[in-house]
């Protein structure tokens, strides 16, 4: 399935490591939370970048003190119709200040995208044919919104305004 | 009335564009049913028996007579010629096909109407009270305010897919008509200490399978505050909710499941976390700019008593009745605010025809400043009527049919849909509700039984709020027939309370015969002819109305 970042498709370069099994020497890896809190001294001393997937029960807050060293938050939709991943992203957007990759993974179609990118989504993993027009059109479907969120501030509640202000400063 | 701007515009038609290509890709198979049916319900369209049934939202209730005729086109030209109005400030059409759904979303745009969030998992209208800027004794419209919390919960990103639904209603007043208690998040304006006015905020309250009255978790949030302490609320529960059961889904089951006390601590944790840009404060001129569109019209001076009127209720005793049951106190003298009746004897509660509708369209033009509203009784309302002018009133609802004078009594039945309709449905609700309402077909004696909340729901999904009910009414499916059982002691005001079953389910034709011994047990029990059932009910206990209930006849 194609992987897209920032709109683009992207070849995936990222694995994810179960639990039970052996790290490789290299390369990039996600890990699980619970992996990740055990073993963090050994994974982000070692030369390799790494990744941390969440499950939807994770708290995100947990991975506070480590974000500058992580490259990669996996967050999952294990149903189109959960959508508990769309406040991890907001938590580690806009709480934690996280700059990395938000990954969307599981069930993601298109007419989701909207919302993950509103939401602080930079990557998906999406079962669609022509995934990067399916994306642009997502991203400009709506012109504006009513929401400051993690993609952008300027509310219409705001614009509104600064449109007045402005008529009046002519 | 708030009117958009281009912006809520921008918004409205891209929404109905984007449906229309879904619906498209629906139609040409490119999209499963599976896939397209959160699409379709956070659009408002459901797949019922019958056909896709369609809900159109009206904010807290609010409509003009533009708004009134467009609906009225709409069940015209695309489905039956009449509507239903719901006990959520909502109507319902029900025979429109998929393929004109995206043509009516640009006709309802065109009147500043949409059906977005009228069903799925999603934060849905918001609602108020029907009397909202105009009844005596309210702290301050709290209209405002539910127009801000609409516009916030419009494709708010993070909660679009919640556990499930989720139902905001705001009142600022006593009595409560908005019944906010039974809410997933309830709003009552109501003022601090310092003399500020503010929100309590009750949550987890709801009907359904599992009915609770929503607990205070805050006694008092600044409007500055509200919209954080919202997405405070939100968060905790689409992080939290439980999605393992669809039954057990809604935030009364997580407020419950881990208590009030700790439910509370998680929500204020959350909202004490929340940095500085995380926060949902409106600028204070945004906060005018939407309170402006919600000034009062411009009232004449009239005397606080109408000779006019006077004179009209000694010659003409149909209209002194409903003059008596059907007009409320005007917060201005020589006003009232006048209930439009859905509920005459015989036909679906909430069913209102096109000619209906545009003929209250017109009254609302020439005698109310252009103001209508929704009451979740399923009634219309003219909040602003000068009492001079009720006469008039009268006989213009009369010649379309519309000046049924029960509001508020034995008839005036809140009934979902029900199996004539819906597919969620276990027993036919409007028949039942047909039945009670020939109970009161003699005005003198429904008059003589007075207020008297009658509610009626299909199945265990509560759609007519039959817990609320001084009488509630469930329908319930045994082994393919159709039962009824009978709930006494709701109320869905200020003293909100949830009713309580009394025993084995009635047949279909029980039910009124049934109901005819409670009354009449209650008109011989009731300490004094202004004691109401409910009172009575509340004095005595339930045992004497429960044996009269099952007392064979």
């Amino acid at each position: 399935m194609p992987l897209l970042k920032s709109g683009k498709i992207v070849d995936d370069v990222w694995a994810f490591v179960e639990d039970a099994h052996e790290l490789s020497p290299g390369g990039c890896i996600t890990v699980s939370l619970a992996r990740f809190l055990s073993e963090h001294e050994q994974l982000l001393h070692r030369n390799r970048t790494i990744g941390v997937r969440l499950t939807n029960t994770d708290d995100p807050a947990l991975l506070g003190p480590f974000l500058d060293q992580i490259h990669l938050v996996e967050l999952q939709f294990p149903k189109y119709t959960d959508g508990r991943a769309f406040s991890q992203s907001q938590l580690l957007r806009r709480r934690l200040g996280y700059k990395g990759e938000v990954r969307a993974i599981g069930q993601v179609l298109r007419d989701q995208l909207r919302l993950m990118i509103r939401s602080g989504f930079d990557a998906m993993v999406i079962d669609e044919k022509d995934a990067e027009a399916v994306y642009d059109f997502s991203e400009h479907e709506f012109s504006e919104f009513y929401q400051s969120a993690s993609d952008a501030q300027d509310t219409i509640f705001l614009k509104r305004h600064r449109k007045r202000q402005e008529k009046a400063a002519q | 009335m708030y009117r958009y701007d281009e912006f809520d515009e921008t918004l409205v038609r891209e929404r109905a564009k984007q449906f229309r290509g879904q619906v498209t890709r629906r139609l040409a198979g490119e999209i499963k049913e599976e896939h397209f049916k959160p699409l379709r319900l956070q659009n408002g369209v459901y797949l019922q028996l019958h056909s896709y049934m369609f809900r159109i939202a009206i904010p807290y209730g609010q409509l003009n007579s533009a708004r009134l005729r467009q609906l009225a086109m709409i069940a015209d030209r695309y489905d039956k010629g009449y509507g239903h109005f719901t006990t959520r400030q909502n109507i319902q059409f029900n025979w429109i096909p998929l393929a004109n759904i995206p043509d009516v979303l640009d006709a309802l745009a065109d009147v500043e109407m949409h059906s977005i969030q009228t069903s799925g998992n999603c934060i849905r209208n918001v609602t108020s009270d029907h009397l909202a800027g105009a009844a005596a004794g309210e702290l301050e419209d709290p209209r405002p305010w539910c127009e801000i919390i609409r516009q916030w919960s419009t494709f708010h990103p993070e909660f679009s897919a919640l556990p499930r639904k989720f139902k905001i209603a705001v009142t600022a007043n006593t009595p409560d008509r908005a019944a906010v208690k039974v809410h997933d998040i309830g709003l009552l304006m109501k003022k601090n200490a310092a003399g500020e006015t503010g929100f309590e905020v009750m949550v987890g309250g709801g009907l359904g399978r599992t009915p609770y009255v929503g607990p205070t978790i805050r006694d008092w949030v600044s409007k500055q505050d509200l919209l954080s302490y919202l997405e405070a609320i939100m968060r905790v529960y689409n992080r939290y909710g439980r999605r393992d059961n669809k039954f057990k889904a809604r935030i009364k089951i997580l407020v419950h499941e881990l208590g009030v006390p700790e439910y509370t601590r998680q929500v204020e944790e959350e909202f004490a976390n929340q940095h500085a840009w995380e926060k949902v404060i409106l600028p204070q001129e945004e906060i005018d700019r939407i309170t402006a569109y919600f000034a009062p019209p411009k009232f004449e001076n009239p005397p606080a008593k109408s000779a006019k009127l006077d004179a009209a209720v000694a010659a003409d005793r149909q209209l002194a009745r409903w003059i008596k049951n059907n007009l409320r106190p005007h917060k201005v003298a020589g006003y009232t605010s006048v209930h439009i009746a859905l509920k005459p004897q015989g036909t679906p509660p909430g069913d209102c025809s096109s000619a209906q509708m545009r003929a209250a369209a017109d009254i609302a033009e020439k005698y109310g400043y252009d103001d209508i509203r929704v009451a979740h009784e399923q009634d219309l309302v003219l909040p602003h009527v000068k009492l001079d002018d009720v006469p008039s009133v009268y006989a213009a609802l009369k010649a379309a049919g519309l000046h049924a004078s029960n509001a508020g009594l034995g008839s005036d039945i809140i009934c979902c849909p029900g199996m004539d309709y819906c597919n969620l449905s276990n027993a036919r609700s409007i028949s039942v509700a047909n039945e009670i309402q020939s109970l009161f077909a003699d005005p003198d004696f429904e008059d003589e039984v007075g207020t008297l909340h009658v509610n009626v729901s299909g199945c265990i999904n509560a759609c007519g709020h039959h817990h609320v009910g001084h009488i509630g009414i469930l329908g319930v499916d045994k082994k393919g027939e159709e039962f009824y059982q009978v709930l006494f002691g709701g109320r869905a005001d200020e003293h909100a309370a949830i009713g309580e079953i009394q025993g084995p389910g009635l047949r279909h034709e029980e039910v009124a015969p049934a109901l005819k011994r409670v009354i009449a047990k209650y008109l011989e029990l009731r300490s004094s002819r202004t004691e109401k059932l409910a009172d009575t009910m509340k004095r005595l206990g339930q045992a004497p109305f429960k044996e009269a209930l099952y007392a064979s006849a």
